[in-house]
């Protein structure tokens, strides 16, 4: 193999290694067969694993959580995959309604280990109901646990993780990242749930961001290293379980917090981070938290309006700035 | 059905009637708060597809799923338990009357977003499949399920992919409050579909628990031999209103003492009778009912609470709720 792979690839391959060492892991969603998924994530897969194992469906997404949830009820390992996550609605009961509580109710007589797998967020101008980043919806339903990796190893890592879990996992693929490069990690990676990175240390002031928000705090913190500004970057790799033992210890050095998210403001997921650093965290703080998240509208079509609505490096740096010299 | 294999079958549906009625009557005492579904009416359709099924099969219920809970071996006390909120019952208080699962019998779950557990029941017979175990997994539904999308979803996932799954429609004739004729554009709203999914869909008595035996054991040998999923229709009528506070007065007096000679129990010491068996032996099966499910209330009423701290239990597989670190 060769020594990079692109965020696309590792998806496959993330599926692949875990499908080798376990027969129980099996995949269904629409076109992820022979056409290896609109978004090529797919790809290999069902020429290495066959039909067998890899399963086209109708555009079906209640049929295609409900089935996953009915076969991993019963000694599967489902990945499902639905196409965007905006069609996470589509099969919002299984997501809000079955498959987080099953478990719950029934006082643990079932089990629920799947991955559903969506392209999530912005960035390729596909309009408003292919486009949303939807990691909030999920961050909204107890007894899901979300990861939403930034590199391709994590995505290889997290995935691994994902699969063997046996919790139900959300797991989210930033289409912008898709054609990402980055280090093939070794056989037997894997990445805890849980488990945030500091990307890049700083002394004062703390980016937590998740996803694609990941390259652009980083190129923020860049810019802003420029000015005399050190920034401490957190890929939060996951919402639940939602790591703040990593983001309160960099309060500690840096006592002031930005949040750079991708879904709305409104509902996003950094009120709920940001409301832990102040039940938890307030005597930490040297300023208000900030959060830089999506605007609170429909995401739109053209490049001009969608940059907008989405967080950019040029909007962390001006928060930033606004947060150092507070 | 051999005359022992009926008596037995009576038995149990003598033990669920029985059960639902002290659901109805704890109801009244305040002992069960929130709501009941009751099956009473329903019995044969679950007690004769449980004699066509294998130990090892799934199944999948609704909201109205007491009968099929004991069918598949909960015991009246395990479900009255967890009506009445005991740690004793099924679910340890955490489900419910909408909710009883038994899982260690393959009795997957009571859902109550209706039509969900198609899809789940595709799934369970998608994994029996490729895990090669000649399992079937049969779903339970009720008539007004078959105007919501899950419904047609599924079957037309276990259509295509040839899925050894039975779908089994409770038609009690009302959606909850609504006649399923004036809603549903097709007069068997479940049988009818089945064409349009290549499958085949029968219509069963409902109440006659050997009918339902033998046309669940068909269409369940056919699904075990890879020749995919069917649709049966049970038609079949509720003794109590949709839930508890429903009087169901929108059901037409004729047609209420219609069904209620036809009931299911009565239909089936009708076949006893027939095939010899004395009712002596039939009272015996009745009082043996009647016994379990005192013998139930009384336990029920007795059990302990649950302990608070279970409400941060089993969310995860670990048993725990943290959801941070």
């Amino acid at each position: 193999m060769a020594d990079v792979i692109t965020y696309r690839e590792a998806v496959a391959e993330g599926i692949a290694r875990e499908m080798r060492r376990d027969p129980a892991v099996v995949c269904l969603g629409e076109d992820i067969g022979a056409a290896g998924g609109v978004f090529k994530t797919t790809a290999g897969l069902f020429k290495e694993f066959g039909p067998e194992r890899v399963w086209d469906t109708p555009i079906s997404e209640q049929a295609i959580a409900g089935a996953a949830m009915g076969a991993a009820m019963t000694g599967l390992r489902p990945v499902a995959e639905i196409m965007f996550s905006d069609f996470l609605a589509c099969c919002w009961d299984y997501l809000a309604n079955e498959i987080p509580k099953v478990r719950y109710m029934t006082a643990g007589q079932v089990t629920v280990p799947l991955v559903v797998r969506t392209a999530n967020g912005g960035g390729l101008g596909f309009g408003a109901q292919h486009s949303q980043a939807t990691e909030n919806w999920a961050l909204t339903v107890p007894g899901l646990k979300i990861a939403a990796p930034a590199t391709p190893a994590d995505m290889i890592g997290l995935m691994a993780a994902s699969i063997r879990s046996d919790d139900p996992v959300v797991l989210f693929e930033h289409k912008a990242l898709l054609a990402v490069k980055g280090e093939v990690p070794p056989d037997g990676h894997v990445v805890e749930l849980g488990r945030a990175a500091v990307v890049r240390e700083g002394a004062d002031v703390t980016l937590v961001a998740l996803a694609s928000m990941v390259p652009v705090a980083l190129s923020a913190a860049e810019r802003l290293a420029a000015e005399g500004i050190s920034a401490e970057v957190i890929d939060l790799r996951c919402l639940v379980p939602l790591d703040m033992a990593t983001v309160l210890a960099s309060l500690r050095k840096t006592s002031r917090l930005l949040t750079v998210e991708e879904n709305p403001y409104q509902g996003g997921w950094g009120g709920t981070l940001v409301s832990i650093v102040a039940d938890e965290g307030f005597g930490l703080l040297d300023a208000p938290v900030r959060r830089v998240a999506g605007e609170c509208v429909p995401l739109p079509f053209a490049d001009a309006l969608e940059d907008e609505v989405i967080p950019t490096v040029d909007k962390v740096v001006a928060a930033v700035r606004g947060l150092a010299h507070y | 059905m051999r005359p022992a294999e009926l008596l037995g079958a009576y038995e149990q549906m003598a033990v669920i009637r029985r059960t639902e009625r002290a659901a109805h009557d704890l109801f009244l005492q305040g002992l069960v708060k929130g709501t009941t579904h009751l099956a009473a009416g329903h019995e044969a359709i679950a007690v004769g597809a449980s004699a066509a099924l294998r130990a090892d099969d799934y199944v999948f219920a609704t909201y109205r799923g007491h009968h099929h809970a004991i069918a598949r071996g909960a015991t009246p006390e395990e479900c009255l338990a967890e009506l009445m909120s005991r740690a004793t019952g099924l679910c340890g208080a955490k489900g419910g009357s909408m909710h009883l699962t038994k899982a260690a019998a393959g009795m997957l779950g009571s859902y109550a977003i209706v039509g969900s557990h198609l899809p789940m029941a595709a799934g369970a017979a998608w994994s029996a499949k490729l895990r090669g175990t000649g399992q079937i997994a049969v779903a339970f539904f009720g008539d007004g399920a078959t105007n919501i999308g899950a419904f047609h979803e599924a079957l037309n996932l276990a259509a295509v992919w040839r899925l050894p799954v039975l779908f089994v429609c409770e038609n009690n004739l009302y959606m909850e409050y609504t006649a399923i004729a004036d809603v549903t554009a097709v007069p068997r709203p479940a049988a009818d579909r089945a064409p349009a999914y290549g499958i085949p869909g029968e219509v069963v008595d409902g109440n006659d628990v050997v009918l339902v035996r033998e046309a669940v054991a068909a269409l369940a040998g056919r699904a075990r031999a890879g020749e995919g999923p069917a649709i049966l229709e049970a038609l079949t009528y509720r003794h109590f209103g949709h839930s508890r506070s429903d009087p169901a007065a929108y059901r037409p007096a004729a047609e209420v003492e219609e069904w209620l000679k036809h009931d299911p129990l009565d239909l089936a010491r009708g076949r006893l009778l027939s095939a010899g068996v004395n009712d002596k032996d039939i009272a015996a099966a009745d009082d043996r009912a009647e016994h379990l499910v005192a013998q139930a209330v009384a336990a029920a009423k007795s059990a302990p609470g649950p302990d608070p701290a279970a409400a941060l239990t089993d969310v995860w597989a670990d048993g725990g709720a943290a959801w941070r670190t």
